[in-house]
């Protein structure tokens, strides 16, 4: 047999004459690639979200008698200031006189504070603009008013004027007494 | 142009070293033989100088890693230990502050002058889309870095061009939060923040390599804009462009050193002497200067989401330029009616830079507002020659560029880049034209 003739008849038996098997292994292989480094991304993506001790710290409480009327007492809270506010009589009547103006993101004084505690306002003290830290007693609207790019909020932190899309944030927090609330 | 490697190995040692890894041939082709345009002007230096700066950024950076605390509680005082305690600390840490703005001045230069005799264009527009690349990764950088002093102008920076990413709708608030690692800007940022800092100059050199590697298969554009017709068109890179590129090196230097030795905070914000506050922002929040025209653009949009759209996509339209010109005259030097509107253009990206360092609402001309209130700011502020100068910003790349290449007269383009020489009436234009050779 010196003179067989080459490719006139295909041995089956040499490997990668058959393509779907060796593509069969190209994808196969290829996905258990792909699924490994995507699984493995996970963990590295999660990483850089708040980790377990920063959560912990997440919750805080305060002692609303150190705030007499007209006052604002700055607390940091997940490492942004909260503004804890004793609204006076005439900035509780502002603000809910203000309940039908012509608000970007309406919401009532009353959904603004807890049922019964007006004079209590707690809001998170960074404009919804780009964070910086407003200021009490600018502005025309009696509130507070961003330094950086002019946002004005009123006696309710609604946002009134400027290129703020929202009012100052309400955190989620509970009365524990008369006097004590739980923020977080 | 790239053509064969006239490289000969001489000593034993060259040619052992030959046959196993040829870095030295890649060498020599690359700074010692490789056919340069004779024609290049001082503006195509910078491309050198934006190395050296890189070089000197990343040596001082590692130098200034070794005494920098990335915490919260020590990061300010640590820099203020560099600057009054470490051994020449203060020399170091202004040569890379000051190297910043010294980098960046470059890359605006380099930019310009690719703009100007039109370096994006085919077949270069990898090359220019790797510069992009490398300048949005410098600007990234820069931001991190000056979070890192831990000022003032460093936190509440940080606070404001993170929000904007809580821009985006439905997941920019986990994004933002992704971004802080908690709440708030705070330590976990201040951290990540200078390990990034740390790794993206590297990446930038590996980018830089690209872009050097993209410019070395055509080869340079040169200020005709004339491709290279035959070698009487070239020098090779050693001596002639070593020397010019050292000579302006040596220029830039002294000037850099002025800063550095004579008004090192000249070019910083004096409020980032106070250590950052997260319960009080300064009244006057402002990038560094090189950053300003974006964010004469970003406050230029009354909407929150939009702004920073255009802002991004200020950057955005630099890579898709060499689809937007329709023009078949590469340099400006030919085209005189773009070259007007492009002087226009570097003039309104300097007012943007302006703009951007004033607040808002101040008035432009005079010292008080016009009283005219046009929609919702008054005419003569800063906000509405933001909005002037942001609009002509993207009409000149979305429709100056396409429309001029179109309707213009261009004026006579040379033969080749040495013709204009030769064909000068001073010498006998014995049918100097270009060889018949193309390129290799």
């Amino acid at each position: 047999m010196a003179d067989t003739v080459v490719g006139a008849s295909p041995d089956p038996h040499v490997p990668g004459d058959d393509p779907n098997r060796r593509d069969f292994i190209h994808i196969a292989a290829g996905v258990a690639a792909v699924g490994l480094v995507g699984g493995l991304a996970w963990p590295f993506l999660d990483q850089m979200n708040p980790a377990g001790d920063t959560l912990a710290m997440a919750s805080i409480e305060f002692d609303l008698g150190k705030v007499a009327a007209g006052q604002q007492v700055v607390v940091k809270w997940r490492g942004k200031p909260l503004f804890v506010r004793n609204r006076t009589p005439k900035e509780i009547e502002e603000a809910i006189k203000a309940d039908h103006a012509d608000l970007r993101d309406p919401q009532t004084d009353e959904e603004r504070h807890k049922p019964g505690k007006a004079n209590w306002l707690i809001l998170i003290g960074t404009c919804t603009h780009l964070g910086c830290v407003p200021t009490f007693g600018g502005g025309e609207y009696g509130g507070w008013f961003c330094p950086c790019h002019g946002s004005v909020y009123d006696t309710s932190g609604r946002i009134r004027k400027g290129p703020a899309p929202k009012n100052l944030m309400v955190p989620d927090y509970a009365f524990l007494s008369d006097t004590k609330v739980k923020i977080g | 142009m790239s053509g064969h490697s006239t490289y000969e190995p001489k000593t034993g040692f060259e040619r052992w070293m030959d046959t196993r890894l040829p870095v030295i041939r890649l060498a020599y082709d690359t700074v010692v033989t490789f056919p340069t345009p004779k024609n290049l002007n001082y503006w195509y230096t910078f491309g050198g100088i934006l190395a050296l700066m890189l070089g000197i950024q990343i040596v001082t950076g590692i130098v200034l890693a070794m005494h920098y605390v990335p915490h919260v509680d020590f990061a300010f005082n640590s820099v203020q230990r560099i600057m009054r305690d470490v051994n020449y600390g203060w020399l170091i840490r202004n040569i890379h502050a000051n190297g910043a703005s010294m980098f960046f001045l470059a890359v605006y230069v380099h930019m310009f002058r690719g703009l100007y005799y039109g370096s994006y264009k085919a077949p270069r527009e990898v090359l220019w889309i790797l510069g992009c690349v490398i300048y949005l990764l410098m600007i990234i950088t820069a931001f991190m870095g000056y979070v890192l002093p831990w000022g003032q102008m460093s936190f509440h920076g940080a606070v404001v061009i993170t929000n904007l990413i809580g821009a985006i709708p439905i997941v920019g608030p986990s994004i933002t939060t992704w971004l802080w690692g908690g709440f708030a800007v705070d330590d976990p940022t201040l951290n990540r923040f200078f390990s990034l800092h740390y790794l993206l100059p590297f990446m930038i050199a590996g980018v830089v390599g690209l872009h050097i590697w993209a410019l070395h298969v055509p080869g340079n554009n040169n200020p005709t804009g004339v491709d290279v017709k035959s070698a009487e068109d070239t020098v090779p890179f050693h001596p002639y462009y070593t020397v010019k590129d050292g000579f302006a090196i040596s220029i830039f230097l002294l000037m850099f050193a002025v800063f550095v030795f004579y008004m090192p905070d000249a070019l910083g914000d004096a409020v980032n002497y106070v250590p950052a506050n997260p319960l009080v922002t300064p009244p006057h929040i402002v990038p560094e200067w090189y950053l300003l025209p974006f964010y004469a653009i970003l406050r230029a949009v009354p909407d929150k989401l939009m702004g920073v759209i255009l802002m991004f996509g200020a950057i955005a339209s630099l890579f898709v330029l060499p689809w937007l010109d329709t023009s078949k005259v590469r340099s400006m030097r030919y085209r005189p009616t773009v070259r007007l509107y492009f002087f226009i253009f570097v003039f309104v990206c300097i007012v943007l830079g302006f703009c951007g360092a004033k607040p808002p609402d101040n008035p432009v001309l005079g010292h008080s507002p016009s009283g005219l209130i046009l929609l919702d700011a008054d005419i003569n502020s800063i906000v509405w020659l933001s909005r002037i100068c942001a609009l002509y910003y993207f009409a000149y790349f979305w429709v100056i560029t396409p429309l001029m290449g179109l309707t213009e007269t261009p004026l006579a383009v040379p033969e080749s880049i040495s013709s204009p020489v030769l064909s000068h009436p001073a010498i006998t234009p014995v049918g100097a034209v270009a060889s018949p050779e193309k390129r290799g």
